[in-house]
């Protein structure tokens, strides 16, 4: 007998990413240009917080939303960080990873028949979590030369003015985008005027590296319908130890907290140790990640331009998203790379609309195996001449 | 700003060339060749080693931190006695420091005998010196901000989202 799997479930299909992980299997000198987290490991004092609050017994499950003071000291952070206001007793929820309080708001937020506008290529969870959830997606495509930020026009063309939520990240994962304050004006006033609640994704906030990063829920009309995600797995290199916040309206975190205490109970009690100390006293190990991965942007930015791989100028997260060179789809151009130079990037469609033609390239990787991963793309595109 | 930039690199790994320093730091490759050239010029970047873990090799090589206590005297002051004893070659560094004692200094040489050696007929004689403590280098485990153990493995997925 066959167990009848959902319907939700069976629309989903696996991620994109699969296939490559068997090439990449098939061969020991691969330089992995794939990866979407960070090279550091957690700085030494958060680890050692979480260490020691497993020697003290601390393994016992937490408040629903977190324990307060970690909740107090986010709330203190994002003020300071990003000038957002929350009230850690009712607007904030620390959750296993931002992954699960974006699914938590999905649950929360959409009924069977809303539309979620998604700004694409975009982190690749968004749709699933609406899919699973009972929502259609209405893909938003952003282009390159709007470096890949999301406008009003890109809004109106793919209809999202009729949708129920918007959907975004800045700094992008997969492009390396950033909008500025200038840039989300527009966006909020769309979001306005059309009474869309926005799920705004900030998890790579820190990881701006040309002026401050400007948070969607700091404008005026915006904190009453966004939502904010944010979590400790990129800046401060925690992805292992999945934690991550939501900040938001009172009603709409309670609302995913009810969710969140019949099936999570709490996020993982050593993670939020680990947290507390990395708000903490972490500051300068995330500075110093941050400086590192500044100067390798520049660099695999540089060298890609040397090589004559036209890539717009990525300013935040790690990644940039290099155009492959004509002729090629960017998932023949991946494989090809992968399997005759060891090099394994991921093609741009697998984040969606927009993507095609593109190649999520990740810096989170030591400068060395860049310089080699990138002297290999050289070697390849000679050949290939 | 930019020399921080390429002293910040050279720091990182001096091994860097001009032309990816250049890279990581938007600045032209022969700019960068000037500002290492001024760095070097202005006394500010005074040489380039390589980071040794001794004990992966087969030759001994002894090393020592010697807490030195001196006596100053109208005519002597630290940076005489300093003198005299930095031009030594066993000598790698030197340092006054606060505290118990004046002097911090690291000696190196080929055997515990050569060391010892060293210390009792060249450094203690010398007449400012009123104690010398030698602390012989058993294990190191940190040299110049790179950790000597095998460091935390890389176990990421080759692909993640
Ligand atoms: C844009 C974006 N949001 C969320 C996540 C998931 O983060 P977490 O580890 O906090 O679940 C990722 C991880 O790759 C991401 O890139």
């Amino acid at each position: 007998m066959t167990i009848e799997l959902s319907d939700r479930v069976k629309t989903v299909p696996p991620s994109g990413i699969r296939r490559f992980f068997e090439i990449a299997e098939e061969r020991d000198d691969v330089i992995s240009l794939g990866v979407g987290e960070p090279d550091f490991s957690t700085p030494w004092a958060a680890r050692d917080a979480a260490i020691t609050s497993l020697e003290q017994g601390k393994t016992s499950y937490t408040a629903n939303k977190g324990k307060r003071e970690l909740r107090e000291a986010i709330a203190g952070y994002v003020a300071d960080r990003f000038d957002l206001g929350y009230d850690p007793g009712e607007e904030i929820i620390v959750t296993a990873g931002a992954s699960e309080a974006v699914d938590l708001a999905f649950r929360a937020l959409v009924d069977p028949g809303d539309t979620v506008a998604i700004a694409q290529p975009s982190y690749i969870s968004y749709e699933p979590g609406v899919i699973f959830a009972g929502g259609e997606v209405c893909p938003v495509p952003t282009k390159e030369e709007d470096e890949f930020r999301l406008t009003v026009d890109g809004l109106e063309d793919a209809g999202a003015a009729d949708a129920d939520l918007l959907v975004f990240c800045y700094p992008n994962n997969p492009t390396g985008a950033i909008m500025r304050e200038s840039d989300l004006e527009p966006i909020a006033a769309f979001a306005r005027e059309h009474d869309l609640t926005v799920l705004s994704d900030e998890i790579y906030a820190e990881l701006t590296y040309d002026g401050e990063h400007t948070s969607i829920a700091t404008l005026p009309g915006m904190r009453e319908r966004t939502i904010v995600f944010n979590g400790f797995s990129k800046a401060h290199a925690m992805t292992g130890l999945r934690l991550g916040y939501a900040l938001g309206p009172a009603d709409v975190v309670g609302a995913m907290n009810r969710i969140h205490q019949y099936t999570m109970l709490s996020a993982p009690t050593t993670a939020q140790y680990a947290a507390l100390e990395a708000l903490d006293s972490c500051e300068d190990d995330v500075r110093e990640m941050i400086d590192q991965y500044d100067r390798r942007r520049r660099f695999v930015l540089s060298r890609f331009r040397e090589i004559g791989m036209d890539v717009f100028e990525a300013k935040g997260a790690f990644y940039c998203f290099p155009e492959v060179p004509s002729g090629w789809t960017a998932e023949e151009f991946a494989e090809t790379v992968l399997r005759e130079q060891g090099v394994a990037v991921v093609p741009g469609d697998v984040f969606g609309e927009g993507g095609e033609g593109h190649l999520r390239v990740s810096y989170a990787t030591s400068l060395g195996d860049l310089r080699e991963a990138l002297t290999r793309i050289e070697a390849f595109l000679e050949e290939q001449a | 700003m930019s020399e921080r930039e390429v002293l910040e690199s050279l720091r990182e790994n001096a091994r860097y060339s001009a032309a990816d320093i250049a890279r990581m730091t938007d600045l032209e490759e022969d700019e960068v060749e000037a500002i290492i050239e001024e760095l070097e010029a202005a006394g500010v970047v005074r040489g380039y080693q390589a980071v040794v873990d001794w004990d992966k090799l087969e030759d001994e090589r002894v090393r020592a931190e010697v807490e030195l206590n001196v006596r100053l005297d109208r005519e002597t002051g630290y940076s005489d006695i300093a003198d005299r004893l930095a031009r030594f070659p066993q000598v790698t560094a030197l340092r006054l420091v606060s505290g118990d004692y004046d002097f911090d200094m690291e000696v190196e040489g080929d055997s515990i005998r050569e060391v010892s050696q060293f210390i009792s007929e060249k450094v203690a004689p010398v007449p400012e010196i009123t104690q010398t403590v030698t602390h012989y280098v058993m294990t190191s485990y940190k040299e110049n901000g790179i950790e000597l153990g095998d460091g935390d493995e890389d176990d990421r997925l080759s692909f993640s989202p």
